[in-house]
């Protein structure tokens, strides 16, 4: 385990500019009838990579792997997978297979008969079918439900029957649609780490389809965030929660305090922002290039502000006063929502550290909240 | 829906019920009368049974219909699975619209109609009436009927099984006949049964599409009925009827058995 | 390659159904309509003209020219048949109406029924429906004729003293109808009621409404798709009925299906035959248009 984790922290393809893409997808439009699904979208994923689209419902991400499975059509722009261009291959020539988010599995034919339906089409020789089955009944721990045809099956079953289906033939390219989205939470917990435990052992490259954004951070190397059609930004999962590149990716992911205004000045590689609704100056490190007067946002998340009674020492920047209006207790941390005099809440986060403190913070409680330069996100798009 | 039954819903389905199978126990009764009178009970007799064994012309007759009904059905149900996928898998296709009225409109065509048009149509081509016609006119309504039923089964079909198969390898063909053909089977069979059935019991397409040597057990049935009711009839009434509650019953406990078993599994597997 | 198969199989499994309805179903209404148009003559086939292919182009033109609208003047100027369509239109109606009447009950008995005994119930519908349509005509005989059980009860129980002239007149004929095509449209409504959410009618109820105006409210407007597609499948067939009239009916029982096999068997005019079905078919067009919409509508329903 230990050796996977630190070939995983070393494992950055994308960051080598003498790495070979192993699928492309170059300037790829799907048009259905006047509806574009896929706006001109370019990506590359690399060998064994774990690759996520992370959308809501409707932004192209389905599509865009069902164009890697082959069962749509890019209207213009081209696939290529491992060097080949999968224009006009169909997807039963494809080395290329799927998960499907509703399993999909074969409900005439036992377990065994599912996992080895794609070895015969191959015309694989009986024997080495009976020993590819074994071998994957054993890597997703169901030996002993061989006979069971899939309504025998708790969901859970019926997901890893459904991976060792799609992995029996060993594909280049794994893609998962919402792989676990019909698990309950506890399961889906435990079955993402099954998921990357398997991706390493078998080497392969899995190209998931999610709308769970925690999902998609858990497992993923790199995270696409898409929206109608096209990708916002590609990075790892780090990196999206943490230097989102838009106002809409740091909405997106996680939770959120949003501010927007003009740059009054940009002194000494930090840049002030003037909130004059809420009657708050923020001054933030200089991460993109702007200049006075020009429209910015600023993205900080609860986590990284702090609420007190005390007044704090430099309340002229990064600072506000205000009511607290609302406590959200969740066990691990605590959220408040501070309400300013403009109106505004902010939302602010707090890690619950100790059992007990003296004389915690209550509604209506007058507080101070303040955070520091860096931090939150300069954003300019 | 949920279930709470007033007394209302009862008593509604007693009668329903007793007006929808008196009638069919009557006939079944009568054709345990010793007397030639159907109305008038005079003792229980088989002797209706054993003079019917006798009538050649009721045998021929019922061989007749089960050659037809077995051959109609059979291609009834090729083309009318055929007729279901065109219907439910291509959704554009030049003259869809026609298609489909020609699917649907059979199976509410008063059947004179439809008889009347058929015999023309093998006068004009100039093939001589006989069984073979009376097949292809049966085939030509049933499978109406089988492309409805199919259809209703391919309507709530997962695609992605299709696509999985495909995925893994196989061939459109492949899937087909290895994934779509076995899940939809048992709507298929249901189809081929319903199809069997109205060519057993149509009267009036037969009439008009058959010719000399193919007479059917209903023109036979329904000839011997225009000069009045006998224990006879009753007697192959009581047969056919037998024959089909048998039949459904078989079917439907069959269907009922694998249900429970499954809703058992299912529950058995939840449990893991 | 791979395309060029894909697109052959597409194209078969449409077109081999396709042309076989085109060949069998939708030609031979234009030979109706052809042979509507010619007269009626003894010999074998008995019409004239009769299309004549070796004739080549000229011949057709000559059949062509023969052509004209006698049989449907012949229609027109006598009554008997514009009462047979009219009477037909008529008793169809009653008889959808009273099938109506019956058969919803029992429908929504079978809805509300516990899930335990509905499929038992569903199965009790549909076994009359697979005996045979002419078995389950043949049986109303024994029971309606004057000496039948009904009279020989009525009188038993003292109900009446005479016996009821029942056979042989259009009240059997509803009868007949009613008992005939009442699977045809149980089964309809049925599905649309066990597919609808019972909740509804508890929101309703708890929202102040009565039983009863909670399912005139509720529950048969969200039927009505079930119950239009079973009033057409009892109306349409009912107009063209032959063989309910021909054995319940008497002689003041006038229906088309009746007149044209008429026309047919015992005058052999199969010009005037003719005729009769293309003005029924341009009668319950319209109905049959509407049946089909609303079945290609609920398929699509359930995608």
């Amino acid at each position: 385990m230990k050796s996977l984790g630190s070939f995983r922290r070393k494992f950055a393809p994308w960051n080598d500019p003498e790495a070979k893409p192993y699928i492309s997808i170059e300037n790829v439009t799907k048009k259905f009838g006047n509806f574009t699904a896929v706006d001109d979208l370019s990506l590359t994923i690399y060998n064994r990579e774990f690759f996520a689209l992370l959308g809501a419902s409707g932004c192209g991400k389905s599509t865009l792997l069902r164009m890697l499975a082959g069962f749509e059509e890019p209207t213009s722009g081209r696939i290529l997978l491992d060097g080949q261009d999968m224009r006009g291959i169909p997807p039963y020539k494809r080395p290329v297979n799927m998960m499907f988010q509703s399993y999909a599995l074969f409900p005439h034919m036992t377990v065994e008969g599912n996992i080895a339906f794609g070895l015969k089409q191959d015309g694989m020789p009986a024997n080495e079918i009976a020993a590819r089955v074994a071998e994957m009944l054993k890597l997703v721990k169901l030996e002993q439900f061989a006979k069971r045809k899939p309504h025998q099956l708790s969901g859970g079953q019926r997901q890893r029957v459904a991976l060792a289906r799609c992995v029996a033939k060993r594909p280049k390219v794994l893609l998962l649609d919402e792989p676990l989205g019909a698990l309950d939470k506890k399961l889906r917990e435990e079955t993402q780490f099954e998921l990357m435990d398997l991706q390493m052992k078998l080497g392969l490259t899995f190209v998931v389809v999610t709308h769970d954004q925690e999902e998609a951070m858990t497992m993923a190397d790199r995270i696409a965030v898409m929206d109608k059609g096209k990708v916002m930004q590609v990075a790892t999962p780090a990196e999206v929660y943490e230097a989102p590149n838009s106002k809409f990716v740091a909405d997106f992911i996680g939770n959120v305090n949003m501010f927007e205004g003009p740059v009054s000045t940009v002194v000494d590689g930090k840049v002030d922002i003037d909130i004059a609704a809420d009657k708050i100056t923020i001054r933030t490190d200089a991460t993109r290039d702007c200049s006075s007067g020009q429209e910015v946002g600023f993205a900080i998340r609860p986590e990284k502000i702090r609420v007190s009674r005390k007044e704090p020492a430099n309340s002229a920047i990064n600072s506000a006063h205000g009511e607290l209006y609302d406590i959200a207790y969740f066990g691990d941390m605590t959220v408040f929502h501070v309400r300013l005099e403009s109106g505004r809440i902010i939302k602010a986060a707090s890690l619950n550290a100790v059992r007990t403190v003296e004389d915690p913070l209550g509604y209506d409680d007058m507080v101070w909240v303040n955070f520091d330069t860096d931090a939150g996100i300069l954003l300019t798009a | 829906m949920n279930t709470t039954w007033s007394r209302f819903n009862i008593v509604s389905l007693v009668i329903g019920f007793a007006f929808l199978y008196l009638p069919i126990v009557l006939l079944v009764v009568f054709s345990f009368n010793e007397s030639r009178l159907v109305t008038v009970w005079a003792g229980f007799s088989t002797k209706w049974y054993v003079s019917l064994f006798n009538n050649k012309s009721f045998i021929d007759a019922a061989w007749v219909t089960i050659r037809v009904g077995l051959i109609s059905a059979t291609c009834a149900t090729v083309l009318g699975t055929l007729g279901a996928l065109a219907l439910t898998r291509y959704t554009r296709f030049r003259g869809r619209m026609l298609f489909s009225a020609m699917i649907y409109a059979p199976l509410v065509m008063p059947e004179v109609i439809t008889g009347l048009s058929l015999l023309l149509l093998f006068v004009a081509i100039g093939f001589d009436r006989g069984i073979w016609t009376v097949t292809l006119a049966h085939i030509t309504f049933t499978m109406c009927f089988v492309a409805v039923v199919v259809q209703s089964r391919l309507v709530s079909f997962d695609r992605s099984l299709e696509e999985a198969a495909m995925d893994l390898g196989a061939t459109p063909v492949t899937t087909f006949f290895k994934v779509t053909l076995p899940v939809i089977l048992p709507a298929v069979v249901s189809g081929w049964m319903l199809a069997f059935t109205l060519s057993l019991d149509d009267l009036v397409i037969s009439s008009f599409t058959s010719g000399p040597g193919a007479t059917t057990l209903p023109m036979r049935i329904y000839s011997q009925v225009r000069l009045g009711v006998t224990p006879e009839i009753n007697a192959a009434c009581t047969i056919l009827i037998a024959i089909v509650a048998v039949g459904v019953v078989i079917a439907s406990i069959a269907n009922k058995r694998r249900e429970v078993q499954k809703a058992r599994d299912e529950q058995a597997a939840a449990r893991h | 390659m791979q395309k060029l198969i894909a697109s052959i199989t597409s194209r078969l499994v449409i077109s081999v159904p396709y042309l076989w309805m085109l060949i069998f179903f939708f030609i031979p209404f234009i030979i109706v309509f052809k042979i509507s148009l010619s007269q009626v003559t003894m010999a074998i086939p008995p019409y004239t003209p009769t299309i004549d292919i070796a004739a080549g182009w000229q011949g057709l033109i000559n059949s062509v020219s023969q052509f004209n609208w006698d049989n449907y003047t012949f229609l027109a100027s006598d009554p008997l048949y514009y009462k047979a369509y009219l009477s037909s239109v008529i008793i169809a109606g009653i008889s959808t109406f009273l099938t109506l009447l019956v058969g919803y009950p029992i429908a929504y008995g079978m809805a509300r029924a516990p899930a335990t005994v509905r499929s038992t119930l569903l199965m009790l519908v549909i076994l009359p429906f697979w005996t045979s349509f002419l078995i389950r005509v043949y049986a109303w005989i024994g029971i309606l004729k004057p000496e039948g059980l009904l009279n020989q009860f009525l009188i038993w129980a003292n109900v009446i003293h005479t016996p009821l002239n029942i056979l042989n007149t259009n009240t059997a004929v509803l009868i007949g109808i009613v008992y005939s095509y009442l699977p045809f449209l149980v089964l309809p409504i049925y599905s649309t009621l066990e597919k609808m959410d019972y909740s509804l009618v508890e929101a309703a109820e708890d929202l102040g409404c009565p039983p009863i105006t909670a399912f005139w409210k509720i529950t048969f407007p969200l039927s009505l798709p079930g119950v239009v597609a079973g009033c057409f499948l009892v109306f349409i067939p009912a107009v063209g009925e032959f063989v309910i009239p021909d054995l319940l009916g008497g002689s003041e029982t006038l229906m088309i299906g009746k007149t044209l096999w008429n026309e047919f068997s015992a005058n052999r005019d199969w010009p005037l035959s003719s005729a009769v079905a293309v003005v029924l078919l341009a009668l319950l067009v319209v109905p049959i248009v509407l049946f089909q919409r609303s079945e290609a509508k609920a398929q699509e329903s359930e995608k």
